[in-house]
């Protein structure tokens, strides 16, 4: 939302509201979002290949969990955030930028944060379990983009959306 | 393109243009407070923008939906009696502006020509009398956004759309609503709660909100069936290419002057290839999202004609058919706008796709000069001024800022947004360490030619693989 002070903002149909994700890469975390109140996404496991981790924190109460696709809870939450949630949201802040993942984890982060881990060690975070399934389920969904048939009709609303370079 | 033409477009605003945006302002300042409680400023707005087309055979039909909704109803009927009235004022602005560009250009234009309607298994994919469920879901989306109001939308709103993206996206005759839907909400999902929003981007919404409901319409799609298109065949000569995309979608419309095989003056044609895709796929990776267009592909990055045989065309539009395609010479397509596009003939948009955001009308420009303000750039012609849509230029190609800062001859679409007419830049020559060169937005088409951005999508690693292992190892469970 960069542009949200310049007066002529409002009265733009070209407004840019959302800045493309940034490019990085995705082996670690092929998935990460900022959506239903939560920043979640899943971490593939650095031993098993056929394993992911599912994590998320909440916006409002920074209430944290991580665990296997299949409920097994993950190891390594002791206390504080695993390096699966770290991870996460070390990507998330590569994605979509310190300011946005801040703002919608609702925190102001102070000078010398810098990554995703950062930013969650100044949280008040706690830990409360809560189910893979709809994280996972909505993995498998944006997975499903790349099964959807490439289209050669012209889609006139995409003019709406002119690419453009991420900004330096 | 000369002073004397970005001056003809620049000098004054078609008659009516303020008057016309006016009425669209109130209804969209209405739209983001919410139609559940209309107060008495919105119901002055929505009885003006129902006097405004008191003379249209939409006039009983707003004047109607207008009363109902003060009233107090959120039918899905009268919502969308809106939303056709101010499709209706957008269509006549893109008229007058597309208008404006035609005189000053000399360009000829087809209008759309009407087919009569198809029968009704071929318009919708559901029988006669029974609502797709996709269609259903969509309006229904599109309704409670409305009454809620930009303003009111949360998580659960925003929510909501998923399921009426998803049943869209899985009927291909729906794609334009499905692709439409996802990207809005999307935009509303990163902006929420929007009430803490200091601005808000209300045309923008409002006209992506519109254009949702009429095609959320049982009829909307039946106009534009490939059953109904003329046949051509000839010489495509590709002038550039325009690069669209949002987080789970992206196109690339190319645009052409097509030479008919049978003779007559050379056509100005588009033609658009897409694919789905997610966020995280930016940049050149986007082109790899197309495997089946090779020829088209090829015929960008390396600057080729295309002889096409027997493809569907409807007005402007051409549908790509990779396999009735093939490469043709070499074609430098400054030349060939030089000298085939002031006589090319354009072709009218289909009646629902008229709004000032879809045009974007080739041009060539030379021997002008760039400065930089504001942090934009602006070119200048024999004293006219024209602004450039630097944040048009898209992340896939090699086109930058700084190429256009250092050019003296520029492709591009006109464009048109918020009282003001745009260059879109899509190819340019530059002096570039004191040789001319030239690049194209469709440059890296078949795989990144600079040393440097090679070198940078190699190390992001290849999205499209990644995701496609995981999506091998995890959906088979």
């Amino acid at each position: 939302m960069a542009d949200v002070d310049d007066a002529g903002w409002a009265g733009r149909s070209m407004a840019r509201v959302v800045a493309p994700a940034r490019p990085r890469k995705l082996a670690k975390v092929p998935f990460v979002e900022l959506a239903e109140g939560r920043l979640q996404g899943v971490v593939s496991s650095g031993s098993d290949v056929g394993r992911v981790y599912v994590s998320s924190i909440t916006a409002n109460t920074h209430a944290y969990h991580c665990s296997t696709n299949n409920n097994r809870p993950c190891g390594g939450l002791g206390g504080a955030p695993c390096k699966h949630l770290q991870t996460l949201a070390n990507e998330a802040v590569l994605q979509y930028g310190l300011e946005r993942v801040a703002r919608y984890l609702r925190v102001e982060p102070d000078a010398s944060t810098n990554t995703g881990a950062e930013l969650l060690h100044g949280l008040n975070a706690r830990h409360e379990p809560s189910s893979a399934a709809v994280v996972f389920s909505r993995f498998l969904r944006y997975l499903s983009y790349l099964e959807v048939p490439g289209s050669t009709t012209p889609l006139p609303e995409l003019h709406w959306f002119p690419s453009t370079r991420v900004a330096s | 393109m000369r002073g004397t033409q970005i001056a003809a477009l620049t000098a004054g605003h078609p008659a009516g243009l303020t008057d016309a945006l006016n009425l669209v302002e109130g209804l969209d300042a209405a739209l983001t407070r919410g139609l559940a409680r209309v107060g008495d400023e919105d119901a002055a707005a929505l009885a003006g923008l129902a006097g405004a087309l008191a003379t249209t055979p939409l006039a009983n039909l707003v004047a109607e939906a207008v009363d109902k909704i003060i009233a107090g109803s959120g039918a899905h009927e009268y919502v969308a009696a809106l939303a056709g009235a101010r499709s209706a004022v957008f269509g006549a602005v893109h008229d007058a502006l597309l208008g404006q560009v035609d005189v000053a250009f000399e360009r000829s234009r087809a209008p759309w020509a009407p087919v009569p309607p198809a029968a009704p298994d071929e318009v919708s994919p559901a029988a006669p009398g029974e609502m797709s469920p996709a269609l259903a879901g969509a309006r229904a989306w599109l309704s409670e956004v409305a009454v809620t109001g930009w303003r009111g939308v949360n998580h659960e709103l925003v929510a909501g759309a998923g399921s009426a993206v998803e049943a869209a996206l899985a009927v291909p005759e729906l794609r334009r609503l499905a692709v439409l839907l996802d990207g809005l909400a999307a935009e509303l999902r990163a902006c929420v709660p929007v009430a803490r929003m200091p601005q808000l981007p209300q045309r923008r919404w409002a006209d992506l909100w519109s254009r949702g409901v009429l095609l959320a319409q049982e009829t909307a799609a039946g106009d534009t069936a490939l059953s109904v298109a003329e046949r051509v065949s000839g010489r495509l000569l590709p002038l550039a290419v325009d690069v669209h995309e949002h987080d789970t979608a992206v196109q690339f419309q190319v645009h052409a002057l097509l030479e008919p095989a049978g003779g007559g003056p050379p056509r100005l044609v588009r033609t658009a290839v897409g694919a789905a895709k997610v966020d995280s796929i930016v940049g050149p990776a986007l082109w790899r999202l197309l495997p089946a267009q090779s020829v088209l592909l090829a015929a960008l990055a390396q600057r080729r004609g295309v002889l096409v045989s027997d493809v569907p065309i409807r007005g402007a539009d051409v549908y790509w058919q990779d396999d009735r395609a093939r490469l043709d010479e070499p074609v430098d397509p400054f030349a060939a706008a030089r000298v085939l596009l002031p006589g090319a003939l354009a072709a009218a948009p289909h009646p629902v796709d008229r709004h000032p955001a879809g045009i974007a009308e080739p041009v060539l420009i030379e021997g002008y000069a760039v400065s930089a303000q504001e942090g934009g750039l602006t070119v200048e012609l024999d004293g006219h001024r024209l602004a450039v849509a630097v944040d048009r230029l898209p992340s896939c190609g090699p086109l930058t800022p700084e190429l256009v800062a250092a050019s003296t001859a520029c492709l591009g679409l006109l464009r048109w947004d918020a009282g003001q007419w745009l260059l879109q830049p899509v190819a340019v020559q530059a002096t570039v360490k004191r040789k001319i060169v030239a690049v194209h937005t469709g440059d890296w088409a078949c795989g990144v030619t600079d040393a440097k951005a090679a070198k940078a999508d190699a190390k992001a690693g290849d999205a499209v693989l990644v995701l496609r292992e995981r999506a091998g190892r995890l959906l088979r469970r």
